[in-house]
């Protein structure tokens, strides 16, 4: 039985489709707010997974009819409440809606883990109460909020700074002989993203890890609100800069699903070479850093020298090192002629011979692999409960991948290889990484031979793209480096920006490093860390 | 072990003499950076990078400036892991409000006389993100700031070229 099925069909819950939701094959179902926690129930027993879940502001959109059965005399619709699940290759949406002046609804955090950070984030920023979360304690909103500040609220001004407040966040603890605390970061001592992780430790040994994050909060999800639908486009390219593409793809995506457009193959397929080339620049410079903080510092000079070559010909082809803003609503900003592919073909040529004599080395250096095996843990049962998605998923034996499950051309014909493994520790998600990186260069060749002819931005096309119909709702999802990307966009009575939900694969894989850190040491940490290597401007938005 | 030594020998050397795509002018920078930096600093300029908000793009192109090919070492310029030893401060990002205060923190717990250099558009003016209740915008508007260099990201010719600047 299809989730969709399992939804239309169960016992004591009565869900009705949002026709407003696109694309067709992603349904969303408008369920009462009791049933929202049996829905969930359905869901878990049907062995989906969560894929996120999320507020919308829809107190403004008073204008439409109220949903069958809803409260009546509430103004507008109140909050909007969204889970979204999965299995196998489908995804549908279930939706209900909670009043303004009791914004609560029943918490999913015991059926699914991973909501339970949605949830806090979503009492933070938009202030609606999930009942029966075991622990409320602010998410990315730090203790110094004012506390009737929820920006997500329409009735917040986001222009203004917020005042500080006296508040105090309460950390974990742990008592008992020889136990003590070490606190790290914000500032961590290399050249990374801010966030706080505050350990128990008996010895080198560590008890709990708990993670502090929300430092590079900048209002992302917000700042849509106040943009075009073109405009948006850069701030999604700006939401994880080592993603750049697969973010702005994913936002495309959804709006192109809302407004009914397709651009041409020849798009799709230049969005791809993108896509795989962001996957390999990236799985080269982490798989020399975790090489490096494993002390052997020479591979991270090696991969490091193959990736500067990879951005170079970025820049020289695509016009940009990360290739950021190459991709818009309808269609690509630049084309790839016959010598561009040659060049190409000659480089990835060159780079599947440098990479293979430097995997070898990896492979074969036994202290390297002490480091590396058996260590950070994640295992295949942990990784499903905590609905981990990207390689992280593929290392603990999870076989997700989005462009697999849900795949748009070229994935149709060109269809990825991926690996997967079940040890779960540190040389799995490196060598999960490695064998992506070949795959890639696999799929480039491909590309690049076969690449059909045609438009890369036809002026009606982007029109038609950046134009939603008011009151629409646009889902997509992408495989980028680290996982699945999800954006659900959704327009308001002028067709503008209403809300744009995003969710980064570090907002469910930052669970995961909790996870694998127990039963290590300590000087393990920054290893374990670098194995998963989560975004915290993708989480912190 | 004989295979990383081939590697080694195979790769040699393969540092740019700063940096071949923009010409002549550019090694003079290099000449000069490593100049400066003998004679103010001691041979070592030693940098602490601080992310008060970025979206990680700044962070990948201060790391390239660190490998093999831009090989900043050759000039006498270190990362380093604490603002007590740190001459200059390699600030990106907006600035967000949740890093605001660790922000101030790491630029009064860097001793005097230190350089602030704002890197990429979020540094220099909030870029994208602009003011609001969660970016406060450039980092000026935290600590005062000596140079800014623009890009989004700046690429590392151009932040080697910043930190130049401020250091002439
Ligand atoms: S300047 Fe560009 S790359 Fe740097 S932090 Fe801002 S958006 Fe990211």
């Amino acid at each position: 039985m299809t989730l969709r099925e399992t939804i239309i069909s169960a016992p004591g819950i009565d869900a009705s489709p949002d026709e407003n939701q696109c694309p067709s094959n992603v349904p969303a179902y408008i369920v009462s707010r009791e049933q929202f926690r049996d829905a969930a129930r359905m869901m878990k027993t049907a062995d989906a997974r969560l894929v996120a879940e999320w507020a919308t502001d829809e107190s403004h959109y008073s204008s439409l009819p109220l949903p069958s059965g809803e409260r009546e005399g509430v103004r507008g619709r109140g909050f909007g409440i969204y889970a979204c699940y999965a299995r196998d290759n489908e995804y549908l949406i279930v939706k209900t809606y909670t009043p303004i002046e009791d914004p609560t609804f029943p918490s999913i955090t015991k059926k699914f883990a991973p909501a339970h950070r949605f949830e806090r984030q979503m009492n933070s920023l938009m202030g609606v109460i999930p009942t029966g979360h075991p622990d409320l304690r602010p998410w990315i909103r730090h203790e110094d909020w004012p506390e009737d500040a929820y920006p997500l609220r329409k009735s917040f001004d986001a222009s203004k700074p917020m005042q500080r407040v006296k508040g105090e966040y309460n950390f974990i603890k742990a008592e008992g002989e020889g136990v003590y605390e070490i606190p790290v970061g914000p500032v961590h001592a290399g050249i990374i993203e801010p966030g706080h992780f505050r350990f128990q430790a008996v010895g080198e040994d560590i008890l709990n890890l708990e993670e502090r994050l929300g430092y590079v909060h900048k209002g992302i999800e917000k700042r849509f609100e106040s943009l075009s639908w073109t405009e948006g486009v850069k701030l999604a390219g700006r939401v994880s800069g080592d993603s750049t593409v697969a973010h702005s793809l994913c936002y495309c995506r959804a709006l192109e699903a809302m407004t009914g457009c397709n651009p041409p193959e020849r798009v799709l397929w230049l969005r791809a070479l993108m896509l795989e080339r962001e996957r390999i620049a990236n799985h080269l410079g982490d798989i020399g850093a975790i090489a490096n903080d494993a002390a052997f510092a020479f591979l991270l000079y090696q991969f490091s020298r193959l990736r500067e070559m990879l951005l170079r010909i970025n820049l020289k082809l695509f016009g940009h090192r990360f290739m950021m803003d190459r991709i818009i609503p309808g269609g690509v900003i630049i084309d790839i002629n016959s010598d561009g592919k040659n060049e190409i073909l000659a480089e990835m040529n060159w780079l599947l011979k440098e990479f293979e004599r430097l995997v070898v080395i990896y492979d074969e250096n036994p202290s390297l692999e002490d480091r590396v095996r058996d260590t950070g843990i994640l295992k295949p049962e942990t990784a499903k409960e905590l609905c981990v998605v990207g390689f992280t998923a593929r290392a603990s034996g999870r076989n997700l991948d989005c462009r697999i499950q849900n795949p748009f051309p070229p994935y149709d014909k060109i269809i990825p290889k991926v690996p997967v493994l079940n040890s779960g520790d540190v040389h799995a998600r490196a060598w999960v990484r490695i064998e992506e990186t070949r795959e890639s260069i696999r799929i480039i060749r491909e590309i690049l031979n076969n690449l059909p002819d045609g438009q890369i931005a036809e002026p009606d096309l982007k029109s038609q793209a950046s134009c939603p119909q008011p009151h629409r709702a646009g889902f997509a999802v992408v495989e980028g480096w680290r996982g699945e990307i999800v954006y659900w966009l959704q327009s308001d009575a002028k067709g503008e920006i209403n809300r744009c939900m995003v969710r980064d694969p570090s907002s469910v894989n930052w669970l995961a490093l909790e996870q694998a850190i127990h039963g290590n040491i300590v000087p393990d940490f920054p290893l374990c860390n670098k194995s998963f290597n989560q975004s915290y401007s993708g989480h912190d938005l | 072990m004989l295979r990383i030594l081939h590697q080694i020998f195979r790769t040699g050397i393969v540092t740019e003499p700063l940096p071949a795509e923009t010409g002549a002018a550019i090694q003079e920078i290099g000449a000069k950076l490593e100049d400066v930096i003998r004679r103010r600093f001691r041979r070592s300029l030693t940098i602490r990078a601080v992310d008060a908000g970025s979206c990680n793009g700044c962070e990948l192109e201060i790391h390239a400036i660190n490998n093999p090919i831009y090989n900043c070492e050759r000039f006498g310029i270190h990362f380093t892991a604490s603002p007590r030893f740190a001459d200059m401060l390699l600030v990106t990002g907006p600035v967000s409000r949740n890093m605001e205060i660790a922000l101030r923190r790491t630029y009064n717990a860097t001793p005097n006389p230190k350089l602030v250099v704002a890197v990429g558009d979020c540094g220099c003016n909030g870029g994208i993100f602009g003011e609001g209740y969660a970016s406060l915008g450039g980092v000026d508007k935290i600590i005062p700031v000596n140079i800014k260099i623009q890009g989004c990201p700046p690429t590392p010719v151009a932040i080697l070229q910043g930190i130049l600047k401020a250091i002439l």
